[in-house]
This record gives structure tokens, C-alpha cells and sequence, in this order.
């Protein structure tokens, strides 16, 4: 029966005159285990993958280009649909890239709501992340826990800004709204149960032999090959660097809050998963600093030449309402020319806004670096000389969106 | 009359089948038919009160062998074997071979009686014993030799079997 | 054979089968019951109270679905390869004693029977994958053939202690050589190592390999629908009673029950069916909390452990039963 994972060597000494062939396998852009509409050509030998080939593409709706069209404004809803499960992160991303731009910097109480909100949307993340991936590798039951935590994160996210997925919460010099006081004691309480729930969900499998065998030791990365990779994020620490943008350029209120760095040791696929696992519990803790140090005080940054004016002027005020049509349907005057590259850490990895400012009120051009991208091209690497259903585990176990890769 | 009607019918089948399993252009067509004939023959078995020897046709036979053929069949590809003729060449050998064994089959039957003596295992005995039994106890005692010869041959392919795996693992 | 005789075998039959439908139908309806409560959530609730009409709904939308049949599909073995795993599962039942003395056809060849007929249902999951002309499916149905012989080997080796002991293969003999006590105390590695296989052999969470669907989409009935990925559904759930019989009539004492107080008084036929559910009830659970294994680690398991397990309970047994 092993002769289908030996196939490679049964061809070796098999007669010359029997032809051997490889099967090539279309896994995507339909398939249950690509999270998105991911495409591998596979080439097998037996169920060994002798090469893989990625094609990326089928989500791609030309963010960039886009963005060239449209005032800084207008591009926030956009970030929302890059990582559609971490909308709150992207926000943050290309809201700090664009004050680094203008120069401005939000009040104290918006980096600390922002923070709190990026780390939400962090565990937001991680949770759909354990979910599909223990789906991937069969153990299903975790799925619907995760998707139990995630509905309670999503509410609050809901009585936040009034969306679950889009949320555009984030503007440019602080956030759209201001948070309620019972708000933060209902997610205080939500982050106080929540240890107890990630606990729950390693019951079902971080000691549970099956998992162990088809996590440990499959899909490994060493750290010289992630650095040179250009990978990032919990895929990156999971190999053992402990790279943490938010730990190395602090932005938001990270530097004012007190957490570790995860890493793991041997960049296998269980690694990577025991990272997020321990992100998670920093995230959480995080949340619970923030609430427990959250400021009084203004949510808007009071730069008129770049931040919009608050509705209930806008609404009683003609010259409000005039500098408002202004910057809505121009975009901002002011904007200064140059460049700017802000890397954040979403919850895939860096994720990266370079911003060309020639300044006019739309930006001249928007790059965006993705993790996920970076890090599909890490999956050849992965994959070949694996069996198929490790190819399964190793795109769970490197996260990716395809709306974020293909922009 | 209702045994020699069943008979009948196997002996039939079983003759057609033998054909369709050689003549199908497509191989996993003719194992199909041999799964059929293969059952066929185990209730060929069951007639002769051999319920044993049934069971074990069809799980050796068709839970083991076969699906081994299936299994090789189906990693070869189909569509060029389709295509090609078959029997091609070696068809004058087999006549030959053919009817070298119906003589042979035919001069064998003659010399056999159609009512022989009865050995000591009738029916009755066995089933007063089962049919395991029976088998068990005669492969023990008068057939030991050659049943010990057959387990050592079959050690030998064993020990083939993983010999050849291990040398490709090298 | 007389008329009386063929027509309370009819019976019987109408009888079996019809218990043992009526069981894979609200099999299936206890899984997602289960498995639902298992994962925070209620599964159907919709159909009947408390979802009890769910199986009829999903058999009428089965029956009345288009039926797809790819391209280049070989049809005729396509159409026959789900009535070839429905026709093992439910004649599987023939031999299975029921109760005391009610079995369609109390053969001496019982388990051998039942182990041929697995073997045959296998043909259904090879031949559909071949058949379908998708990739996916034809990988589902080569893993499914080197699962099933691998495994068949361990299941037939598992049950040699039970025959030993018991002196027969006939199904209701066995039962009658637990009337003590049943043969998981005395064989527990056989047990082990037949429940493991028989789960592998019903292609089951964690050995559902062939239909792997995070890898294989569905595995080899991928590319059926409608009702004859019913017939698939049905010999899944027909074999897992089959086998959960089995398992209940080689090990766990059969119909016996415990005879003191009342319990003597219940019928023979619930204690049978009660430990049917209790096996029946591990399936869900055990997919509930399991992941999948790969397909090299389920070879691995099956070769290097359960096959010299089963062999050395062989030898024991053999040494305890001479002294």
C-alpha cells in the first residue's frame, strides 16, 4: 500500500518501456480547503505533490488603480475588502499611513478605541483562522466553537460602528464615532471569559494525537528561509523570529500596553498554530489594558484642513457644511507631495500602505503589501514533496484571504 | 429438479461470464464481470454443502485479488488501452493451448465415474461438524505436508514482498 | 424447502429490513442531533417537532434531484456502483441475530459472510470513483481500496479469538458463548482492534479518507447526486449497523442482558438494539471530536499495529485455551 507514496521510486525501477505519468490536480479556485478562491495546480505522483504552482488573480478587483481615483476618504471602505476578516486592522493600517502623510496624529482616546478595535479584529481573525484550518485537517467541532466567540466579538463590533464585516470605522485623524462606557464593560466582560473559551478549544486538539501527527514536523520553515521569504506575522514568529511590528514600531497605543511576543521553534505547521493560539491570549490581554487605561477626551485629530468637521455641525453650521462638500468631493487641499510607507501588523502579517502624494486630494499612487500574497509564495516551497492532504494543512497554517493577495 | 435448474443456470452464466471477462475492450469492464462470475462460483460452492470454501472465494478472490486489479487497472490509462486491439498475435498460441486442455479435460472426465464410491466426509458428516472443522481437521492430519509447503511458499513471496519495498525505500 | 418455510423467511426479511431502514433514516437524523448538541448548536428543528420529519424531507428532495451524470462518465458502471454498496450493507443483515433464534438465514459461515460482503461493498466506493471521470473522486476511490484491503485483514484477524473461544462462526453460536459474560472482558485487544478497523471499514471519522472533503471535495461521490447519492448515504449508514451489530453480537454478548429483577422481563431484542446505539452513538461522537488522519499515518496504524496486534491476540488466545 505504500507504493502510493513511493511512487516516485516504483518509477525509478520499473521497466523503461511501461510509461509512467503524473496526474495533474486543479485544487481551486472552487475547492472546500482553499479559503477563497486560491487555485494550485498540483502535480502527483501517488499522493505526493511533485509540484505545485499557485494561480492568484480570481479576486482581484483592482484596489490599486482604484485607489488612484478616489479621495483619501473614499479609500477606507476599500481597505475594508483587502483581509475582508480583519477589516478593523486594515483601517488602522491605511488611517496611520495616511496621517504619517499629512502629518497629523490622532488624539490619544481614538489610538487607544483603534487599538482595541485592531485587536479585536485580531482575535476576530485568528478565530476564523483555528476554525477552517481544524476543519481543514477534519476536526469540525472547533469550528462552530470559534464561530460561537466570533458572533460575540462581531455583536460588539455591531454596537460599535453598525456593521459586522465592512465596518470603515476608522477615519483619518481618529475614529468615526466615540465608544459607549457600557460598551467596553460588556467587552471587558467579553474578554474576561474568553481565556476560558481558548482553553475550550485546545481541550479538542492541541494534545490530541491525530492532530499532533498531521501538524508536527509537516510544512516547516526555517527562520533564514521565512526571513528571505519575505514572510511575516504569526507565520514568520512561528519559525521563531521574534518580529512583531507592533513590539519594533510601535503605533496606535501598543507601546502603552504590556505583552509578549509568541514565537514557536520549529516552523511547522503545530508552530504556527501554537502562535496564534498565544496570540490570541496576548490579544486579549491587550483589550483589557486598553480598557483598563483608555483616556477621556477627543476621537478626532483638530487638523480642519485634513478631518472632516463633526456631523452636528455640518448639519447647523454653512460654513461646516461648505468645508465639509469641499473635502468630500475634492478631497483635502493640503495634502503635502512625497512618499510614505507605513507597515502595520494585521493579523496575517505586515501588511504595508505606500502612499505617492503629488499633492492633489486622491493619492497618485497606492501600494499596497499584503502578507498573504508574500506568503502564497511561500507555498511551493511548502508543499512540494508533501502529501495531499498536508497541502490542506499548509494553506491553513499560513492564513491566507484572497481578497487580501489579490487586492 | 429445482438443484438441476440452479445448476444449469450457474454452469451457464458462468460460461458467459468467462467470455465477457475476456473479451471487454475495457479492463475494468471485465473485472467488474469477474466480481460477478467470482460470486457465481461461490454459489457453485455453496451446492456442494462447501459453505467454507464460498465464503473464502469470495473474500480472498474478490475482497483481496480482484481489488488489487482494480487497483493496478485503474492507474493505467484506459483510453489508450481501448484503442488498441486485442488479442492481438498471440491468438494462434492460444487455440492451441485451448485445445491442448479440452483434450486433456475431456481424456481426465472420462475416467472418472459419475456416481463414485463415497469418501468417509458425506454431507451428514459434515455438516454434523461444519464445514470449518471438517476442512481444519483434514488440512491437520492427512494434508499437513502439503498444507505446510504451501504456508512456506507463501512466507517466501512475504518476505519478497518486503524485500522489494525496502530496497525502494533505499 | 416448503411454501410455509420460503414465506416466514420473506417475512423476516420484510421485517429486517424494515427496522433496519427505518434505523438508517433517523441515524442520520440522530447525527446531526447529536454532532449539533456536541458543537453549541440544535441541528434540524425545522421539519417536525424537533426536526423528527427531517429524514423524509431529505429523502423526498433526494428522490425528486436532478440527476447529474458528468461527461465521459462510464455510465453503466457509474448507475450500478451505488446499488452494489446497497445491496452488501442490507444483505450483510441476512445472518445477523437479532434476537434468540431470529436471524433471516442462520448460516455457520456467519462472519465469514459478513466479512466477504464488506469486501464486496468496497467495489461500490472503488468502481465510483473510476467511474466518475473526476480526479478527486477517482483518488477517493483508490484510497478507499487500499483502506479496505488493509483493513479487512485486521478486521477477519480480530475476530479469529472470538471464534476460538466461542468454537463457531456462527453468529447465534456466539451469542450463546457469551451467555456468561460477553467476550469484551476476555478479548479486549480483539475488540480494540475490531472496532478500530470496522470505523475504518465504514470509511468513518477519523478513517473517512475516501471522502476527505477537505482534500478530495467529497471523495469518490463527488459527482453523484440526487438520489443516487442517497443509495451512497443509505450503504453508509446501513454498513455502520452492520458492523455496530457485529460488534455487539462478537463481543459485547448480543441480545444477552443482565437477568436480575426487572431486567430479565424487557424483551431480548432491546438490549441488542440498545448496544447497536450505543455503538452507533460512538460513530457521531467520535466524529465530533476527532480529526482526520493522513492517508500514509492510516496504512501506518493499520500495518505496523492493528495487524500484529490482532495476530498476537491470536497466539495468546491460542496458549490460554491449551492450558
Amino acid at each position: 500500500m505504500e507504493d502510493i507514496q513511493e511512487g516516485k521510486d516504483i518509477k525509478a525501477t520499473t521497466t523503461p518501456d511501461i510509461a509512467s505519468e503524473e496526474m495533474v490536480l486543479n485544487l481551486g479556485p472552487q475547492h472546500p480547503a482553499t479559503h477563497g478562491v486560491l487555485k494550485l495546480v498540483l502535480k502527483l505522483d501517488g499522493e505526493t505533490v511533485t509540484k505545485c504552482t499557485p494561480y492568484i488573480g480570481y479576486l482581484h478587483r483592482g484596489m490599486e488603480k482604484l485607489s488612484e481615483h478616489r479621495t483619501y476618504f473614499q479609500i477606507i471602505p476599500l481597505t475594508d475588502r483587502l483581509d475582508y476578516i480583519s477589516a478593523m486592522s486594515n483601517n488602522t493600517g491605511y488611517c496611520i499611513a495616511v496621517e504619517k502623510l499629512f502629518g497629523i496624529e490622532a488624539p490619544e482616546r481614538a489610538q487607544f478605541i483603534r487599538t482595541i478595535a485592531a485587536e479585536m479584529s485580531r482575535i476576530l481573525s485568528h478565530l476564523l483562522w483555528l476554525g477552517t484550518h481544524a476543519l481543514d485537517i477534519g476536526a469540525m467541532t472547533v469550528f462552530l466553537y470559534c464561530f460561537r466567540e466570533r458572533e460575540k466579538f462581531l455583536d460588539l463590533f455591531e454596537r460599535l460602528c453598525g456593521a459586522r464585516l465592512t465596518v470603515s470605522y476608522l477615519r483619518i485623524g481618529g475614529v468615526r464615532n466615540d465608544t459607549e462606557q457600557k460598551w467596553l464593560e460588556d467587552l471587558y466582560d467579553l474578554t474576561e471569559e474568553f481565556p476560558a473559551r481558548i482553553a475550550q478549544y485546545e481541550t479538542l486538539i492541541d494534545q490530541n494525537r491525530i492532530w499532533l501527527q498531521r501538524t508536527k514536523g509537516i510544512g516547516v520553515i526555517s527562520a533564514e528561509d521565512a526571513i528571505n521569504m519575505g514572510l511575516s506575522g504569526p507565520v514568520l514568529r512561528g519559525s521563531g523570529v521574534a518580529y512583531d511590528i507592533r513590539k519594533f514600531m510601535p503605533y496606535a497605543a501598543y507601546d502603552k500596553v504590556q505583552w509578549e511576543v509568541p514565537i514557536g521553534k520549529n516552523g511547522d505547521v503545530y508552530d504556527r498554530y501554537r502562535v496564534r493560539m498565544e496570540e490570541l491570549r496576548q490579544s486579549n490581554s491587550i483589550i483589557r489594558q486598553c480598557i483598563e487605561k483608555i483616556p477621556a477626551g477627543a476621537i478626532m485629530a483638530d487638523a480642519p484642513k485634513f478631518v472632516l468637521p463633526s456631523k452636528d455641525d455640518v448639519l447647523t453650521d454653512i460654513e461646516h457644511l461648505i468645508h465639509h462638500f469641499v473635502l468630500i468631493t475634492k478631497g483635502t487641499q493640503a495634502a503635502p507631495e512625497g512618499e510614505v510607507y507605513v507597515a502595520t501588523e494585521a493579523p496575517k502579517g505586515e501588511l504595508g500602505f505606500y502612499i505617492v502624494s503629488n499633492g492633489e486630494g486622491k493619492p497618485y499612487r497606492l501600494r499596497i503589501r499584503t502578507p498573504s500574497f508574500v506568503h502564497i509564495s511561500a507555498l511551493p516551497k511548502l508543499c512540494e514533496g508533501a502529501l495531499l492532504a498536508d497541502v490542506v494543512a499548509n494553506i491553513g497554517s499560513i492564513d491566507i484571504v484572497l481578497g487580501e493577495c489579490d487586492r | 429438479m429445482l438443484p438441476q435448474i440452479f445448476f444449469a443456470y450457474f454452469a451457464v452464466v458462468i460460461t458467459v461470464l468467462s467470455i465477457l471477462v475476456i473479451t471487454r475492450k475495457n479492463p475494468v469492464h471485465s473485472v467488474i464481470w469477474m466480481l460477478v462470475l467470482f460470486v457465481h462460483i461461490a454459489a457453485l460452492y455453496i451446492f456442494l454443502n462447501a459453505e467454507f470454501l464460498a465464503a473464502i472465494q469470495i473474500i480472498v478472490y474478490a475482497g483481496a485479488i480482484l481489488v488489487l486489479f482494480l487497483f493496478v487497472i485503474m492507474l493505467l490509462n484506459l483510453k489508450k488501452e481501448e484503442q488498441e486491439r486485442k488479442f492481438h498475435g498471440y491468438w494462434p498460441l492460444g487455440v492451441l493451448a485451448g485445445t491442448f486442455f479440452i483434450v486433456f479435460f475431456i481424456l481426465i472426465l472420462s475416467k472418472i465415474s459419475v456416481f463414485p464410491k463415497l469418501g468417509p466426509y458425506s454431507i451428514q458428516a459434515i455438516q454434523s461438524e461444519g464445514s470449518i472443522m471438517t476442512i481444519g481437521k483434514v488440512l491437520y492430519t492427512d494434508y499437513i505436508l502439503p498444507f505446510e509447503i504451501a504456508s512456506i511458499v507463501l512466507l517466501v513471496a512475504i518476505i519478497g514482498a518486503v524485500v522489494l519495498a525496502k530496497k525502494r525505500i533505499e | 424447502m416448503d411454501i410455509p418455510d420460503i414465506a416466514i423467511t420473506l417475512l423476516k426479511v420484510v421485517i429486517t429490513v424494515n427496522v433496519v431502514l427505518l434505523h438508517v433514516a433517523y441515524a442520520v437524523w440522530c447525527e446531526r442531533k447529536v454532532i449539533g448538541h456536541m458543537q453549541a448548536r440544535l441541528g434540524p428543528m425545522v421539519v417536525g417537532p424537533h426536526g423528527l420529519l427531517q429524514p423524509i424531507a431529505d429523502f423526498v428532495k433526494l428522490f425528486f434531484k436532478e440527476d447529474v451524470i458528468p461527461t465521459n462518465a462510464d455510465k453503466p458502471v457509474f448507475f450500478i456502483a451505488p446499488v452494489i454498496g446497497v445491496i452488501a450493507a442490507l444483505s450483510s443483515l441476512a445472518v445477523i441475530p437479532l434476537w434468540e433464534n431470529f436471524s433471516i438465514a442462520n448460516l455457520n459461515i456467519g462472519i465469514l459472510y459478513i466479512l466477504a460482503l464488506s469486501s464486496v461493498g468496497a467495489y461500490g466506493i472503488i468502481l465510483a470513483g473510476w467511474a466518475s471521470n473526476s480526479k478527486y473522486a477517482f483518488l477517493g476511490g483508490l484510497r478507499s481500496s487500499a483502506q479496505v484491503i488493509s483493513y479487512e485483514i485486521a478486521m477477519g484477524l480480530s475476530l479469529v479469538g472470538v471464534m476460538m473461544l466461542a468454537g463457531s462462526a456462527n453468529l447465534s453460536d456466539i451469542v450463546n458463548a457469551q451467555a456468561k459474560y460477553p467476550f469484551i472482558l476476555v478479548q479486549p485487544i480483539a475488540f480494540f482492534v475490531f472496532l478500530m478497523s470496522v470505523i475504518a471499514e465504514t470509511n468513518r471519522p477519523p478513517f473517512d479518507l475516501p471522502e476527505a472533503e477537505a482534500e478530495l471535495v467529497a471523495g469518490y461521490f463527488s459527482e453523484y447526486s440526487g438520489m443516487r447519492f442517497g443509495l451512497f448515504f443509505m450503504a453508509e449508514y446501513a454498513a455502520m449497523f452492520v458492523m455496530s451489530a457485529m460488534v455487539v453480537v462478537c463481543f459485547l454478548g448480543g441480545w444477552n442482558g443482565p437477568e436480575f429483577w426487572i431486567f430479565s422481563h424487557v424483551p431480548k431484542i432491546v438490549w441488542f438494539l440498545l448496544k447497536v446505539y450505543g455503538l452507533m452513538f460512538l460513530y457521531f461522537w467520535l466524529r465530533a471530536t476527532l480529526p482526520r488522519y493522513r492517508y500514509d499515518q492510516l496504512m501506518g496504524i493499520g500495518w505496523k499495529i492493528f495487524i500484529p496486534l490482532a495476530l498476537a491476540n491470536i497466539v495468546i488466545t491460542g496458549i490460554i485455551k491449551l492450558l
